[in-house]
């Protein structure tokens, strides 16, 4: 079995971002970038799943720039076994980033593809979903427990209500949510090796697909500040408040 | 320019995410129509039939449906866009889960999770955790277009009830088969659309500890969330999770105790209406939005808050 993991960067999930009101952009000057959280619980997952034996090869992808090979040769050095980048300016809307992935699927059969659930950066939550519409195959969102059963991949999802069990049958795309797993440091052994391992490059155009974004970021703002710090010095004063000048009990 | 939205219900009640929804889908344009997807569900059509601004229901009522799985519902979505130029849904699980399948089937992308519409082509979203907002113009005729709920109000009832046409299932593609759900059953109200939240975060230090909360939820007829933390641990499911990656809440009131105010769980609550934060470290990040802090350890400020509570109800 092979599988595909999608690798997004996206700036840190510690760092409190800011917009530039210059640029109409968030300011991603000097800011740390990371492999977005949920991807790297899909890395894990993939490495998790070799190391049971039930798969060959772990291919990492990512669409972004030049840097985003950071992202990949972490991956990498967590376990994966090869990386691609898709070299794009910026990373692509899902759409985009779908057909792409579609692309390398159906040139390469990969049996599993995990994807983060979510980036945390646009929150989109769409990209999974999307690829396994244009690969009409099965898919399992917000996966929190990922098991194979004969040629079929039994799941555990996170939804509204509670948990939901699906088997799906293969080739499947899977979302990885935040309880699938805890992500692994990679080792100083292991990030030297993965120095070693190789990383493709491809231009979008190779894979013959229609980069033109369909949505256009016309202002990005920051939200109304809202105005907190208010103390209460005891509980007393808390109900007092809550009864008589918010007037929500 | 006429607006088709996914209702989301468990085949016996209709949720309320779905007239949030539906009053989005107002504001975007008209006429609206609400399809109803799943197994003996007449009665969620029934409902629907009489919400404000609802033109016409459709009832796709068949066994294949009872789980609203993505690849089954997808497929009959797809075939029913062709006479609609928006499908909506609530951001739920569900309507995330299944509407971008249908969208790269269309070959458009999503605006997800919009919480104000300008124009039926201009729409704004929350990006980072919330911590920006940007304002998203399509190129697209035809839009895929998700809710957050907490951003819309909800539609009323109307005097008059629409048509209900009932639209024949689609082939079944098979791709996956439902197992089991574990949903679990609380007397308390749903996180999403109650009125007053009671969290709790990792400073409760047990499962068992969240007890003290519900005993406050339940004098205060409210509903209990937690952090990612919380559930992590597990103190509490999951679905009780809060934030950026949890549910995204609105009530009149928000109770945060033992919670530090991570961005990803601020991205879930700061649009409460009051906010109360009960922590122990005045440098906690959730005194920055909270209208009531108070600096206590929280065995001990939480049992008094319910003890005074139960004398207000005397
Ligand atoms: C990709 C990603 C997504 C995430 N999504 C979410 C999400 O959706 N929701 C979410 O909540 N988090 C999310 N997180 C996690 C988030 O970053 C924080 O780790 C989490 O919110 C912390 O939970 P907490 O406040 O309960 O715990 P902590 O940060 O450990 O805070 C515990 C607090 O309890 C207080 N305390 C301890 N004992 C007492 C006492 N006796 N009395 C009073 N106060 C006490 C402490 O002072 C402290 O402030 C996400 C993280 C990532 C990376
Ligand atoms: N530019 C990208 N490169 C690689 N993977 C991506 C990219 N954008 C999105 N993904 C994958 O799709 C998931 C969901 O992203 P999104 O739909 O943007 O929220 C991420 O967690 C990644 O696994």
């Amino acid at each position: 079995m092979k599988i595909l993991v999608p690798v997004k960067r996206v700036v840190d999930y510690n760092v409190k971002i800011r917009v530039d009101k210059d640029t109409n952009s968030v300011d991603l000057n000097n800011i740390k970038m990371s492999m977005n959280p949920f991807d790297e619980i899909a890395v894990e997952e993939a490495i998790r799943i070799k190391e049971k034996g039930q798969c060959d090869e772990i291919v990492v992808v990512s669409l972004g720039p030049e840097q985003s090979k950071e992202t990949i040769r972490n991956a990498l050095a967590m376990g994966a076994d090869r990386g691609i980048l898709i070299k794009t300016e910026h990373s692509p809307e899902p759409l985009i980033v779908a057909k792409a992935l579609a692309k390398l699927v159906q040139q390469d059969n990969y049996d599993l593809i995990i994807l983060g659930k979510q980036s945390i950066d646009d929150d989109c939550n769409q990209t999974g979903q999307m690829l396994s519409a244009l690969l009409n195959c099965s898919v399992g969102t917000y996966a929190s427990k990922i098991d194979f059963d004969n040629d079929s991949i039994i799941i555990t999802r996170e939804i509204d209500g509670g948990l939901q069990t699906l088997k799906l049958s293969k080739p499947s795309v899977v979302t990885a949510d935040l309880r699938l797993n805890v992500p692994r440091y990679a080792s100083l052994p292991n990030i030297m090796k993965a120095k070693q391992k190789t990383i493709d490059e491809l231009d979008p155009q190779d894979l013959g697909i229609d980069m033109n974004p369909k949505l256009v970021i016309k202002k990005v703002e920051e939200p109304p500040k809202r105005i907190g710090g208010g103390k209460v010095e005891s509980i007393e004063e808390l109900i007092d408040k809550l009864k008589n000048e918010a007037g929500v009990i | 320019m006429s607006v088709l939205v996914l209702a989301e219900h468990n085949n016996d009640k209709l949720n309320e995410a779905t007239r949030k929804a539906i009053t989005a889908a107002c504001l975007i344009s008209k006429p609206v129509h609400v399809i109803v997807v799943g197994s003996e569900c007449e009665n969620v059509a029934k409902v629907t039939s009489g919400i404000s601004g609802v033109d016409k229901v459709m009832l796709a009522d068949d066994p294949i449906y009872k789980n609203m799985l993505s690849e089954t519902t997808s497929e009959l979505l797809l075939d029913l866009i062709k006479d609609y130029d928006f499908l909506v849904a609530a951001a739920s699980t569900n309507g995330k889960n299944i509407l971008p399948r249908v969208a790269a089937s269309i070959d458009v992308s999503q605006i997800s999770e919009i919480i104000s519409v300008i124009d039926d082509k201009t729409f704004q979203r929350p990006i980072y955790a919330g911590n920006a907002i940007a304002t998203i113009e399509t190129k697209t005729e035809k839009n895929v277009i998700t809710i957050r709920t907490t951003a819309f109000e909800t539609a009323p009832e109307s005097d008059k009830k629409a048509e209900i046409e009932r639209i024949n299932p689609k082939t079944n593609p098979q791709l996956s088969v439902f197992i089991e759900e574990k949903v679990s059953s609380s007397e308390r109200p749903e996180l999403t659309s109650a009125g007053i939240i009671v969290s709790g975060g990792r400073g409760m230090q047990s499962g068992d500890n969240f007890k003290l909360l519900e005993s406050v939820a339940d004098k205060l007829g409210a509903a209990v969330g937690a952090s990612r933390a919380a559930v992590d641990a597990g103190f509490v499911p999951n679905e009780y999770q809060v934030g950026q990656t949890g549910k995204v809440v609105a009530p009149e009131l928000y109770i945060a105790v033992g919670i530090s105010g991570a961005i990803q769980h601020l991205a879930g609550m700061k649009d409460s209406k009051v906010i109360v934060a009960i922590n122990k470290d005045e440098e906690a990040p959730i005194f920055e939005v909270a209208d009531y802090g108070l600096i206590a350890d929280l065995f001990e400020a939480v049992p008094e808050f319910d003890k005074e509570l139960e004398k207000l109800q005397k």
